[in-house]
C-alpha cells in the first residue's frame, strides 16, 4: 500500500497553515547586555552577569535591536504602536538562565501587517496576513550528545536579540507555506536586519496545521509542527501532518491538540512526549524594562528611510533597464547582488550587458568560488570598465572573459591586465591580413571550399586567426577581410 | 477559590519545589488562609482602572549596540557547580524534551 | 548604647588626620565584640572578614590626600546581605546562595568605595528579603540590640541592628515592603526608602522587582541623608532609574518648617492603634506644629488594601525573580532523578519555609484561571492606591506622617502565623505599592522599645521629607529615645 500524498488528498481536504518565525537580528551586542554576539565563540565566553542572569543583574535594551524590529515590523506592512511593553514568559529549561524569557505578549511591538506572496492564475494577489511581530531575547544552546549522562549548556546565544513574526492562518498549502517563507526571507534580507539562514538557525519555523473539508469554513483542530531545518523540510512536515491528519479524520478520528516534531531524516512527523496543559507561561509586563515608548515622528521616519523592497526593486529594474521577467528575478534575489548589478550597469551604462556578464561570467566565478558577491574581488567599477573596453573595440569578448579571470585571480584592472597580457585587440590591417595568410597557408582546403561559396567555414578561418592572435584580432573586421579576399 | 491539594502540587510543579505530601497539604491550608484575606480585593470596584505596568513613566532608556560587557571578576569555574570544557553541564535531557518537560 | 562617631566628625577627622581609617575600622570591630555582635550574641552579620576588611581600610588610608574630603571618607558601612559584593559572600541569607561571591560590584557598593567609605560585612537578613523579623535567615536569628529577647524587625534587620548597635554609623538595607522603615523602627535608628527609581538596584539581588529600592540606616538623620546622597542617581545599567539631579540632602537640615503642610492620614490612625504610640505620634505632631508646619487631616481610602495588594504583587514577582536560583549556573545544587529532580531537590532544599510559601503563593496568582482575579486586580487596586498618594500631595500637603509600625518589636518567636506577621508592614507597604520615599525615625520609647515615626513624601520629594526629618530629630532631642 502506499502512503496517500498531500496532492491528491487536497481535492477534498483544504489545508490551513499559520507560521511563528523567529527571526536573530543582526546585532553587535546582545539584547539586553553589552555581550557580543558573535557566532562560534568557546562555549560561555560571550557571558557576564546579565545574561548568565547572576543574582542582582539587570536587563538594558540594546537601541539597535530597536531599530532593526522597527524596521522588519514596517516592511511586512505592519502599524508599529507608540508604546509596547516587555513581558516575562516564565519556564523552566538549563538554556534559559533567569527563568523567563523577556519577551512581549499583549502589548507587541507591532501588529497587522500583510505579505504578498504570489499571483493566483487569474493575476489576483495571494497574501497572507502578519497578526504581529514582537521583540524578545533568545536562548542558549544545549548540547545533548556531547558528555554521557550530562546536557552541555553554552549561553552564548542567550540574550541574543530575536523578532517572532506571527502570521495569520492565512496560507492553503505546503508550497504557499514555501512562498511566504521564501519572500519573508528575501523582504529580511533587503531591511539588512538579519542573516535570515535556517541552516545556522538564524531563522526558525514553527508550523500550525490543520485540516478541514473543501467548503467547510470553520478551522478544525491544529497541531504545532515544530524542529524543521529548512524550507523544504518545513514544505515536506506540512504535507505528511497532513496527510496524518486527514487520515485520522477520514476514519471518524479526531486530531489531538499537540506538539508534533520532524524528523528530517526520516520523513516523519511524531508527537512530542510534551503534555497538553503544561503550558503555563505566567506572563505579566516586565518591571525591570518600562514601556517600550516611541514616538510617532521616528516611527514615521522609519517607514520613509526604509531600504527599497523587493517588490519594489523588482519593478525598478524591469523599468530602469528594461530587463525581461527572468533577468530581473535572478538580478534581485538578493539585495548585495542586486547593489552589485546596479553598480555595473550605472557605470557601464549598458544594462543588458552587464546583466549578462552578473548572471553569467559573475555568478559562475563566485558559485566556483564559493564567494559572497559582497567579498567578490572584482568590484563592479571594474567591471563596468572592462565592459566599457568591449564596447569601445579595446578588447575583444573573447580577451575580456580571459581579463576577467584574471581580475578575478589577481584583482588587477581591465586595462592593466589588456596591456600586460597582450590583449589589446588588433585591428590594424597589415598585422590581420599577415596572420589570415598564415591561415591560409596552413588550412589549403578550408580555403578553398570557402572560396567555393561553404559560407559556414568562416568560422573556422576565423577562429584559427583568433587562436593565431590569441584572442587579440577584431574578428568583424577579421570577417570583412575574409570576405574582400576570396570576393565572396 | 479554595486551593485543593491538587492545585498546590499544580503549582509546586510549574515552581520546580519538590514537595512532601505532609508539607503540600500544610501548604494548602497556608494558601487558602492567606488567599482568604486577597479577597478583600474582589469588593473593590476597579472597573476602567489600568494595571499598574512597570513603575516608571517616563518610558524605556535604551543603550548604545556596543560593548564591552559588564566584565565578570571571577570565572564560570569559580561559582558554577558543574563546569567542563567551558559548557555548564546538567543531567542529560533527550535531545528533543521540550521546555515543558524539562 | 553609646553612640558612635557619626559621618561628619568621621570625614572630618579622617581628613585632618586627626584618626586613620584603620583605627576606625578597628574601633567598629571592637564595637562588635563589646556588643556581642557575633553568631552567639546578637547574630548581626552573615559574614565579615576582619582581615580583609583591615587591609581595605590600609589601602584607604594609603590612598588619604589633602584634597577634598569625599563625602563618605573614613565612614564604615554595612550591607545587607542581598546586595553584591566581590569580597564578601552575597547569599540573600539563603542556603541556596551559601559560599557565593559575586563575580561582578552592585552600583550602590561601587558608588560608597567611591565616596571614600569602608563597606564592613555582610548583615543578616530574612531569606530573599521576605520577612519582618529577621527571623526567617538560614544563619540563624538576629537579636534586637535594644532588647535582645525581641526581634530586630526586619528584613534588613541585621543592617539595623548594626547602627543600633553602634559598630557603624550607617548600612545598606533594602525595601521591599517596609523592611528598612520597619527595623528602623524597631531598633531606634533612622530608616530611609527613597523614591522608586531613585537609587540603581544593579545589584540588589531581585525579591520583587517593581517594589525593591535600595535604602540607609543611619544613627542619626545626617548620617541617613549623607549616605542616601551618595548611592542616588541614575544608572544606566537598572532601566528603571530615573535621570533627575540628586540634591544635597543634608542641606535640608538648613529649611524651616514655616508654611509647610504635614498630613496626618486618618488611615493610619486607626482605634485599635496603640494608644502610647497614637501618644507618642502626637506629641511628633506637636513639635512639628511648634517649628511652623501646619497639621491638616487628610485621608487615603485605600491604604488597608495594600497588604492584599502586597501579599499578591510581590510574591507573583518573587516567584519569577527566584526560578534562576535553579542549580544550573550558581550556588547550591543537590542532585536528584535527572534534570527535573535536580531542580525540584535544589530548589526545595536550597529554600526556607516563607520563601517557598511565597514561591508557591506568586505561582498560583499567575497561573492560567487566576491571573485576572488576583493579579491584575492587585495591580489595578495599586493603581488607586497610588491615586489616593497622588491627590493628597496635590492638595497642597508637603509630607504625610504616620506611625512606622503598629506595635513595637516582639519577642523572637512570638508570630508564628505568617498573615499576622504581614500585618507588621500595614503603615509601610503603600510608599512601596505607590512608589513614594518614606522615612522612619525614632520618636520615643514604649516600655523601653523603640517607637518609629514615619515621613512620606511625594516621588522624588526627598529633601522635603529630610527637612521635616531633621527638624524633628532636632526638636525631639533625648525624647525621640527615651
Amino acid at each position: 500500500m502506499t502512503a496517500p500524498n498531500a496532492e491528491a488528498l487536497m481535492r477534498d481536504w483544504e489545508m490551513v497553515v499559520g507560521l511563528e518565525v523567529h527571526v536573530q537580528l543582526k546585532t553587535r551586542t546582545k539584547a539586553f547586555c553589552s555581550c557580543s554576539t558573535a557566532y562560534g565563540a568557546p562555549p560561555n565566553t560571550n557571558v557576564c552577569p546579565v545574561c548568565l542572569a547572576l543574582p542582582g543583574a539587570l536587563p538594558v535594551l540594546n537601541a539597535q535591536a530597536v531599530v532593526l524590529a522597527t524596521r522588519a515590523a514596517l516592511a511586512l506592512g505592519c502599524t508599529v504602536h507608540p508604546q509596547s511593553v516587555f513581558a516575562r514568559k516564565n519556564y523552566f529549561y538549563p538554556d534559559l538562565p533567569k527563568g523567563y524569557q523577556i519577551s512581549q505578549f499583549d502589548r507587541p511591538l507591532a501588529t497587522g501587517g500583510q505579505v504578498e506572496i504570489g499571483r493566483h492564475a487569474n493575476g489576483s494577489p495571494i497574501c497572507v496576513g502578519v497578526t504581529r511581530v514582537h521583540m524578545e531575547e533568545d536562548a542558549g544552546k544545549s548540547v545533548h550528545d556531547r558528555y554521557a549522562g550530562a546536557t552541555a549548556i553554552d549561553l552564548n546565544r542567550a540574550g541574543v536579540p530575536l523578532i517572532e513574526i506571527v502570521s495569520e492562518p492565512d496560507m492553503r498549502s505546503a508550497r504557499e507555506a514555501g512562498a511566504y517563507l521564501r519572500v519573508l526571507k528575501q523582504i529580511l534580507e533587503y531591511m539588512r536586519v538579519s542573516d535570515v539562514s535556517m541552516e545556522e538557525g538564524s531563522l526558525r519555523v514553527d508550523a500550525n496545521v490543520s485540516a478541514r473539508r473543501r467548503g467547510e469554513t470553520k478551522l478544525g483542530t491544529k497541531t504545532e509542527v515544530k524542529n524543521m531545518n529548512s524550507f523544504s523540510g518545513v514544505e515536506r512536515a506540512l504535507e505528511m501532518e497532513f496527510v496524518r491528519q486527514v487520515g485520522v479524520l477520514e476514519q471518524g478520528g479526531r486530531i489531538e491538540q499537540q506538539t508534533m516534531l520532524w524528523d528530517g531524516a526520516a520523513g516523519q512527523v511524531r508527537p512530542s512526549r510534551t503534555k497538553e496543559g503544561s503550558h503555563d507561561y505566567r506572563y505579566f509586563p516586565e518591571p525591570d524594562l518600562p514601556p517600550l515608548l516611541l514616538e510617532q515622528e521616528w516611527i514615521d521616519r522609519a517607514r520613509d528611510e526604509l531600504p527599497e523592497l523587493p517588490a519594489a526593486r523588482r519593478a525598478r529594474f524591469a523599468s530602469e533597464y528594461s530587463l525581461g521577467e527572468y533577468d530581473v528575478e535572478v538580478l534581485t534575489a538578493d539585495p548585495e547582488l542586486a547593489d552589485y548589478y546596479e553598480s555595473v550597469a550605472r557605470a557601464s551604462n549598458d544594462a543588458k550587458a552587464s546583466a549578462n556578464w552578473v548572471m553569467g561570467e559573475v555568478q559562475a566565478q563566485l558559485k566556483a568560488s564559493g564567494h559572497e558577491i559582497t567579498t567578490f574581488r572584482v568590484r563592479p567599477h571594474d567591471l563596468a570598465e572592462l565592459l566599457n573596453l568591449v564596447r569601445d573595440g579595446v578588447v575583444s569578448h573573447t580577451a575580456a572573459k580571459q581579463i576577467f579571470s584574471h581580475m578575478v585571480a589577481t584583482g588587477d584592472t581591465p586595462a592593466q591586465i589588456a596591456e600586460r597580457e597582450g590583449l589589446v585587440q588588433v585591428n590594424d590591417d597589415s598585422q590581420l591580413v599577415g596572420w589570415l595568410d598564415e591561415v591560409v597557408a596552413e588550412m589549403p582546403t578550408e580555403a578553398e571550399r570557402f572560396r567555393n561559396g561553404e559560407r559556414k567555414l568562416s568560422g573556422v578561418l576565423v577562429g584559427a586567426v583568433m587562436r593565431k592572435s590569441r584572442g587579440r584580432a577584431d574578428p568583424r573586421r577579421l570577417n570583412q577581410l575574409l570576405a574582400e579576399r576570396f570576393g565572396t | 477559590m479554595a486551593v485543593t491539594i491538587d492545585d498546590v502540587r499544580h503549582v509546586a510543579a510549574l515552581a520546580r519545589l519538590g514537595l512532601s505530601d505532609e508539607r503540600a497539604a500544610s501548604l494548602a491550608q497556608e494558601m487558602n488562609t492567606i488567599l482568604g484575606h486577597m479577597d478583600a480585593l474582589s469588593a473593590v470596584d476597579t472597573s476602567g482602572v489600568d494595571a499598574v505596568a512597570g513603575v516608571g513613566a517616563g518610558g524605556l532608556p535604551v543603550r548604545a549596540d556596543k560593548g564591552p560587557p559588564i566584565p565578570l571578576l571571577r570565572s564560570l569555574d569559580a561559582f558554577a557547580p558543574e563546569v567542563r570544557d567551558g559548557f555548564l553541564l546538567v543531567p542529560r535531557l533527550s535531545t528533543h524534551d521540550t521546555a515543558e518537560e524539562a | 548604647m553609646s553612640t558612635p562617631p557619626s559621618i561628619t566628625d568621621l570625614r572630618t577627622r579622617t581628613h585632618s588626620g586627626a584618626v586613620g581609617i584603620h583605627d576606625t575600622v578597628a574601633g567598629a570591630l571592637d564595637r562588635m565584640k563589646q556588643v556581642k555582635a557575633g553568631r552567639d550574641g546578637l547574630n548581626i552579620f552573615v559574614s565579615l572578614d576582619e582581615k580583609h576588611v583591615r587591609k581595605h581600610a590600609d589601602a584607604c588610608d594609603g590612598l588619604l590626600s589633602h584634597a577634598e574630603p569625599t563625602p563618605l571618607l573614613g565612614v564604615p558601612v554595612a550591607i545587607k546581605d542581598n546586595i553584591a559584593t566581590l569580597h564578601h559572600p552575597t547569599t540573600c541569607g539563603s542556603r541556596i546562595l551559601e559560599g557565593y561571591v559575586s563575580p561582578y560590584e552592585a552600583t550602590v557598593v561601587r558608588r560608597l568605595r567611591d565616596a571614600g567609605a569602608v563597606p564592613f560585612g555582610k548583615t543578616n537578613m530574612d531569606e530573599f528579603a521576605m520577612g519582618s523579623s529577621t527571623e526567617h535567615s538560614a544563619y540563624g536569628p538576629t537579636r534586637n540590640p535594644i532588647a535582645p529577647d525581641r526581634v530586630p524587625g526586619g528584613s534588613s534587620g541585621g543592617s539595623a541592628a548594626a547602627v543600633a548597635a553602634g559598630i557603624v554609623p550607617a548600612a545598606l538595607g533594602s525595601e521591599t515592603g517596609g523592611s528598612v522603615r520597619q527595623p528602623a523602627a524597631f531598633c531606634g535608628v533612622v530608616g530611609v526608602k527613597p523614591t522608586y527609581g531613585r537609587v540603581s538596584r544593579f545589584g540588589l539581588v531581585a525579591f520583587a522587582s517593581s517594589l525593591d529600592q535600595v535604602g540607609v540606616f543611619g544613627a542619626t538623620v545626617d548620617d541617613a541623608a549623607r549616605t542616601m546622597h551618595a548611592i542616588a542617581g541614575r544608572d544606566p545599567l537598572d532601566s528603571t532609574t530615573a535621570d533627575l539631579p540628586v540634591p544635597e540632602y543634608h542641606r535640608a537640615s538648613e529649611r524651616s518648617l514655616r508654611g509647610l503642610v504635614v498630613g496626618r492620614a486618618k488611615e493610619y490612625f486607626p482605634d485599635s492603634l496603640d494608644s502610647r504610640i497614637r501618644a507618642r505620634c502626637d506629641a511628633a505632631f506637636e513639635k512639628l506644629r511648634e517649628n511652623g508646619a501646619e497639621v491638616r487631616d487628610v485621608s487615603l481610602p485605600h491604604t488597608e488594601l495594600a497588604i492584599p495588594v502586597y501579599y499578591i504583587v510581590a510574591p507573583a514577582e518573587a516567584s519569577s525573580n527566584l526560578a534562576r536560583f535553579d542549580g544550573v549556573r550558581y550556588g547550591l545544587r543537590v542532585e536528584g532523578d535527572g534534570l527535573r529532580g535536580m531542580y525540584e531537590a535544589t530548589r526545595s532544599q536550597g529554600f526556607g519555609a516563607e520563601v517557598t510559601r511565597r514561591i508557591m503563593i506568586g505561582t498560583y496568582v499567575l497561573s492560567a484561571g487566576y491571573y485576572d482575579a488576583y493579579y491584575r486586580k492587585a495591580q489595578q487596586v495599586r493603581t488607586l492606591i497610588t491615586g489616593d498618594f497622588a491627590r493628597v500631595f496635590g492638595s497642597g500637603v508637603d509630607v504625610l506622617f504616620t506611625p512606622t509600625t503598629p506595635t513595637p518589636a516582639f519577642p523572637i518567636g512570638a508570630i508564628s502565623d505568617p498573615y499576622e506577621m504581614y500585618l507588621s508592614d500595614i503603615f509601610t507597604a503603600t510608599a512601596n505599592l505607590a512608589g513614594v520615599p518614606a522615612m522612619s525615625q525614632p520618636i520615643g520609647r514604649v516600655d523601653g522599645l523603640p517607637i518609629g515615626g514615619q515621613f512620606i513624601a511625594p516621588h522624588f520629594g526627598e529633601e522635603m521629607m529630610f527637612s521635616f526629618a531633621y527638624a524633628l530629630e532636632r526638636a525631639l532631642g533625648a525624647e525621640a529615645h527615651s
